[in-house]
């Protein structure tokens, strides 16, 4: 019997380090992009005040980079050590997207990083913007492997699992490579990565404006960057679109849990904004929402690029809806528990040498392995993610989104007439979006991973078959460490970045 | 060739000397690489089924069991 505290405190810790990573990683994957723009006017125009502006940045993306450097290696250690039935079961897939990062990281990096922040003057205006622009498409293709892992997860492509090793082996490289779960959350992610760094440069120089402290400088920065916040905030848009359609093919609970959508049906709309009937429960009469405003035909054209397609709800999932050719998951529960008793029996048979017995159970296995990871289930409404939680922040999340868009078209409209200065009001909106920018990236993820819940891998490994036979008190040990030390290196961020930007856009 | 290499040795210890915040940044990076790999590793994150198991047969045995075991 899978140890439900022991679980619950390894997925809290490993929730706590991937939360913690994503403060400091969407401003590494979009900074170093907005400084390579700001470097290349300079080399372009010759303009020394481009310079200052691009060294000032590179500063604060020191900062966040050192602070952020190694907190994403503590998931790994979770792995080995939480996760052990989990990496032993991926390992094959994730070994070669993960060996990958390591190198490129490694040497692009660590290469180019010496010549961007040591060789101003030392190498030629041109090398340098070169180290600058690899230094910003290292970073990025490093998270493109992760992503990739982290799709696969999502959506298991291109993979069949040896009963002999237990163990997902790759049968196809390049359908792991271009799974396009993976594609598109790699686009969404860097995406988000390049709106929140917009909002960071453009809140600092709203501040300096408000300050009247390097106006120039700062009213330079804030065109740079709400440019491309604007820009990348539209392919936000689309990637997101895209995200949701692989959403709505690969991973229905989640979409529906994303809407609350209990009762499934054509033409189904999105909910701009709501609140969720707490009293609600899964096959009840209760309204879903005590109130809300509706997009109508919009869910149905996100999730299936079809007005009219039909969306199954919460209640279709768990329940089944024969006229839709959907299962319920008690069917599921019961095909799984005929997967697992099928791998069971072939290990007996391997064990006694009865090949007749072994390739007849084998047979069993293959026809039911896409139910196996139902068959560890033990109730059908076990396959619902946290609905309110997964609402919340999804529409958290496309709020926030909305709202940077809106903010982004503002300061350059403002900038354009020359008024921006006297937009008070605009300017402390833009300085206190940064916080929310962060916000919205961790809504994102909390969508990604609760939503996709019960599931380690989806439909093959739920998080409870996923842990190791830990002590509890052990992973809990570690959880207040990780949450101390963590703490501890986001007040340093905060506190070092603070210094900095209060010093001015003065080269130091 | 050899001048190449002195003007990239050179490169990195001009960087490193001239560094202010960087300074700074570096004692928080080498604070994080004795807490998290020196002590976190070693003492809290043993690998499960590296320690626990000597072969990889051991180790895709145990993981099988834990997938067939009767109780689930």
């Amino acid at each position: 019997m899978e140890d439900t505290l022991l679980v619950d405190w390894s997925r809290a810790q490993f929730a706590l380090t991937a939360l913690y990573h994503w403060l400091f990683v969407p401003l590494t994957l979009g900074l170093s992009f907005i400084i390579a723009i700001m470097e290349t006017i300079y080399v372009k125009t010759g303009n020394i005040i481009w310079k200052e502006i691009t060294k000032f940045w590179m500063t604060l993306f020191a900062i966040n980079f050192a602070i952020g450097l190694a907190t994403g290696i503590i998931m790994e250690f979770e792995f080995g050590t939480n996760w052990s039935n989990y990496s032993w079961i991926v390992g094959d897939i994730f070994g070669a997207p993960l060996a990958i990062e390591g190198l490129m990281a490694f040497f692009m990096e660590s290469t180019f990083f010496a010549i961007m922040f040591f060789g101003w003057d030392k190498v030629s205006k041109k090398m340098h913007l070169t180290a600058t622009w690899l230094v910003a498409i290292g970073s990025n293709l490093s998270a493109l492997w992760i992503l990739i892992a982290n799709g696969w997860m999502q959506h298991p492509v291109g993979m069949v699992f040896n009963p002999e090793s237990a163990r997902f082996e790759m049968d196809n490289f390049w359908a792991v490579i271009f799974n396009p779960t993976g594609y598109s959350k790699f686009l969404h992610t860097i995406g988000s990565g390049y709106v929140m760094a917009s909002l960071f440069v453009v809140g600092i120089s709203a501040y300096y404006i408000l300050k009247n402290k390097d106006v120039v400088k700062a009213t330079k920065s804030i065109v740079v960057a709400a440019t491309f916040g604007l820009i990348t905030s539209i392919f936000l848009i689309m990637s997101g679109d895209e995200s949701a359609h692989q959403v709505a093919q690969h991973q229905p609970t989640k979409l529906a849990a994303m809407e609350g959508l209990y009762d499934g049906h054509n033409r189904a709309g999105i909910v701009a904004m709501g609140q969720l009937n707490t009293e609600k429960e899964i096959g009840d009469d209760k309204p879903e929402f005590l109130w809300s405003i509706e997009i109508p035909y919009a869910l149905s054209f996100l999730g299936f690029h079809n007005m009219n397609a039909y969306v199954p709800g919460i209640n279709q999932l768990v329940y089944g809806d024969e006229r839709h050719g959907i299962e319920s998951a008690a069917q599921k529960i019961e095909k799984g528990k005929i997967a697992i008793a099928a791998l069971k029996n072939y290990k007996e048979a391997k064990k006694l040498k009865d090949v007749t017995r072994a390739t007849k159970e084998l047979k069993i296995f293959r026809e039911y392995e896409k139910y196996f990871g139902y068959g560890y289930l033990k109730n059908e409404k076990d396959i619902i993610p946290n609905i309110a939680l997964t609402f919340y922040s999804f529409h958290i999340m496309v709020a926030l989104g909305s709202w940077f868009l809106v903010l982004f078209f503002l300061i350059l409209y403002f900038s354009m007439i020359n008024t921006l200065k006297k937009q008070k009001v605009l300017l402390y909106s833009a300085l206190w979006s940064i916080p929310l920018g962060y916000l919205a990236g961790e809504m994102g993820w909390i969508v990604a991973e609760v939503g996709r819940q019960p599931w380690a891998i989806q439909d093959m490994l739920p998080v409870g078959m996923a842990t190791s036979q830990l002590a509890t008190g052990a992973v809990q040990l570690t959880f207040w460490l990780f949450a101390t030390i963590f703490t501890f290196l986001l007040i340093a961020e905060i506190k070092i970045m603070f210094t900095q930007v209060k010093k001015g856009m003065e080269v130091h | 060739m050899a001048n190449l290499f002195k003007k990239i040795v050179f490169l990195y210890i001009d960087g490193f000397k001239n560094m202010k915040t960087g300074k700074l940044l570096w004692k928080i990076i080498a604070f994080k690489f004795i807490v998290f790999i020196l002590i976190m590793k070693i003492f809290f994150f043993p690998n499960f089924l590296q320690t626990n198991f000597t072969t990889d047969e051991e180790r895709s045995n145990h993981v099988l069991n834990n997938l067939i075991k009767k109780d689930i």
